[in-house]
């Protein structure tokens, strides 16, 4: 009951997104980026639609991790990187110079290769990203722990120990939690980078299927090195080479009629 | 934890290897052999001021070389004053300054900043001595104390910390010229160790949304907690054991009073100033001895209770 309660309100910027289903949740249009001197991304528009999973495939070092890195303005905190073109959320450039950064990042969260749970309790990771940005009574607070990490399918696993060091879950688990820990700020993008590649195939399938389960309500963009993986989540994918957006299409296009003949040799293993 | 591989292997290990293997153990014994000295030494040395004065030398605050009374309490009080002192003031300055430089400054800023603070810690104490009698003090005297006990004048408990007259020189100082010797060890400690936080742990920090001052409390302050109370008990060896710039500024009288701007002195600057007029055998060098055990005692217990402070609170 509390949950159904909590999930209206929660989900409340989400549906008011989906009435304006067909503009993209964000639009990227000629982004270019710059470790220093050198070009990491060139020229890349892509549209990321709201409420569906864009896959980013791509060799390593194809620039796909420095494109999640410029939506959450990740780049910031290093001296030298610089991103110029547009990245369009409701209309407004998020790359402008008075961006408040902050309150960006909590509108686009992100996910990390490697779990990285904070050295606090279970419970206080989830409230951490919450605290930042909301005033939550108490029970608000727990309702929202209880939301997110049920969102999370962690819920069931972690009832009993909410107030136990985070430190001690396994590796599945606290991947789970930094996708609770950044599903409960309420989000409206998500940003996987390659979230399962530390973790054993079943940990990997509960991720995969909260993927599909979290896409109803968030815009998620994930980057995998598993053309598997891609094909099952995904509703588009792009492919990136040598800072380059090859191409982007259905799941199903990329993997049975890719248009470039690099697509092709990628999905197809012949490189990368 | 599996047998020990490296000793069942000396015997096989050619000559090179168990000569080396015997220097490295030699100079860790050394060590073990080294501290047993010194206790040694000092308790036995400070034996007969134990013996004729009992348990109550530690707090006694006479010290009276005609009449052959002798008691700790005087030193042993403005040594822990004056490092704790030195502390509240030196921990913050630290902190800023790791912060700073880990977070915040500019690339071209952090490299000359860095250097200052390493060379700022080579300065020998003396310096720090002469900079305190010839700059800190008149500038206490004149400035700060006069404002102090002015300001506070009417306000409970604090008139009594700021008051008397305004010498310049006394608890108050020392602990402040410990605290600019102290702020340039505990500071490049903590910056060292903010420096070894994975970027990935501070980058999924600001993933949430944090801003540089949340991600250094919730995430690189508990991550790197351990080494930086180490950190701060290093300045804190180094403040209670400080001897020459304490000795120019404390003013070296035998009394405790409530004002931090009265002189006061410490067991390393009374054991300095004392032990050049102790004939051997008396009571006196046995008493100055004694006082050395006393600082290694303090010291060990300074460590003791870091270590248990730093017990890790979760367990993995």
């Amino acid at each position: 009951m509390s949950i159904t309660m909590s999930e209206q309100t929660i989900n409340a910027p989400a549906s008011q997104a989906r009435a304006t289903q067909n503009e993209p949740r964000l639009a990227i249009k000629n982004l270019d980026f710059y470790y220093g001197a050198n070009q990491a991304l060139k020229s890349i528009s892509l549209d990321l639609p709201d409420c569906k999973v864009t896959g980013m495939i791509g060799p390593s070092g194809c620039g796909k991790s420095t494109l999640l890195r410029v939506l959450n303005r990740m780049y910031d905190l290093y001296p030298g990187q610089r991103a110029e073109g547009e990245v369009l959320m409701d209309g407004y450039n998020i790359l402008d110079k008075g961006t408040d950064i902050n309150a960006l990042r909590a509108r686009i969260g992100m996910v990390f290769q490697k779990p990285t749970p904070f050295p606090m309790s279970i419970a206080d990771n989830i409230r951490f990203g919450v605290k930042l940005h909301e005033r939550l009574s108490k029970a608000d607070m727990d309702q929202r722990v209880e939301w997110a990490l049920t969102k999370a399918a962690l819920w069931d696993e972690v009832k009993d120990r909410l107030n136990t060091s985070a430190i001690g879950l396994s590796g599945g688990q606290q991947q789970r939690l930094c996708i609770a820990r950044t599903i409960a700020t309420r989000p409206e993008v998500i940003l996987l980078d390659e979230p399962t590649s530390a973790l054993d195939p079943i940990s990997t399938l509960k991720v995969e299927e909260l993927i599909d389960e979290l896409k109803r309500d968030f815009t998620i963009a994930i980057i995998t090195h598993n053309m598997q993986q891609a094909a099952r989540c995904a509703d588009q994918v792009a492919f990136f080479y040598l800072g380059e957006m090859v191409e982007v299409g259905t799941a199903t296009q990329i993997f049975t009629a890719p248009r470039q003949k690099r697509t092709q040799d990628y999905v197809t293993g012949r490189f990368g | 934890m599996p047998p020990s591989i490296a000793r069942n292997s000396i015997p096989n290990a050619r000559w090179g290897d168990r000569i080396f293997a015997g220097l490295t153990r030699a100079a860790a014994i050394f060590i073990l052999m080294l501290l047993g000295s010194i206790i040694v030494i000092l308790a036995v040395g400070g034996w007969p001021a134990f013996r004729a004065f009992g348990p109550g030398f530690l707090i006694s605050t006479n010290w009276n070389p005609v009449t052959e009374v002798f008691g700790a309490g005087v030193s042993v009080y403005g040594t822990l004053v004056t490092s704790v002192l030195a502390l509240i003031m030196a921990v913050p300055v630290s902190f800023g300054i790791a912060f700073y430089l880990t977070e915040l400054a500019p690339g071209w800023l952090r490299r000359p900043v860095g250097t200052a603070i390493e060379l700022l810690a080579a300065v020998p104490s003396i310096i720090y001595g002469m900079w305190g009698f010839f700059v800190v003090v008149p500038f206490m005297s004149t400035h700060f104390e006069p404002a102090m006990i002015a300001g506070f004048h009417h306000v409970p408990v604090m008139d009594r910390l700021f008051a008397g007259p305004p010498f310049g020189t006394g608890i108050f100082t020392a602990a402040f010229i410990l605290a600019v010797m102290v702020i340039p060890f505990i500071g490049a400690t903590m910056r060292d160790v903010f420096a070894t936080v994975p970027a990935v742990y501070k980058e999924s920090a600001y993933g949430v949304g944090c801003t540089t001052w949340e991600v250094v409390r919730s995430v690189v302050f508990p991550y790197t907690k351990n080494a930086v109370v180490g950190g701060i008990m290093l300045g804190l060896g180094r403040a209670l054991g400080e001897t020459m710039a304490v000795t120019f500024v404390i003013g070296n009288a035998n009394r405790i009073t409530p004002s931090l701007f009265n002189s006061g002195n410490t067991i390393a600057s009374l054991v300095a100033l004392e032990f050049g007029e102790s004939e051997t055998g008396s009571l006196k060098l046995a008493s100055l001895l004694a006082l050395g055990f006393i600082l290694f005692v303090i010291s060990f217990i300074v460590l003791t209770i870091s270590r248990l402070l730093l017990r890790p609170k979760f367990k993995e």
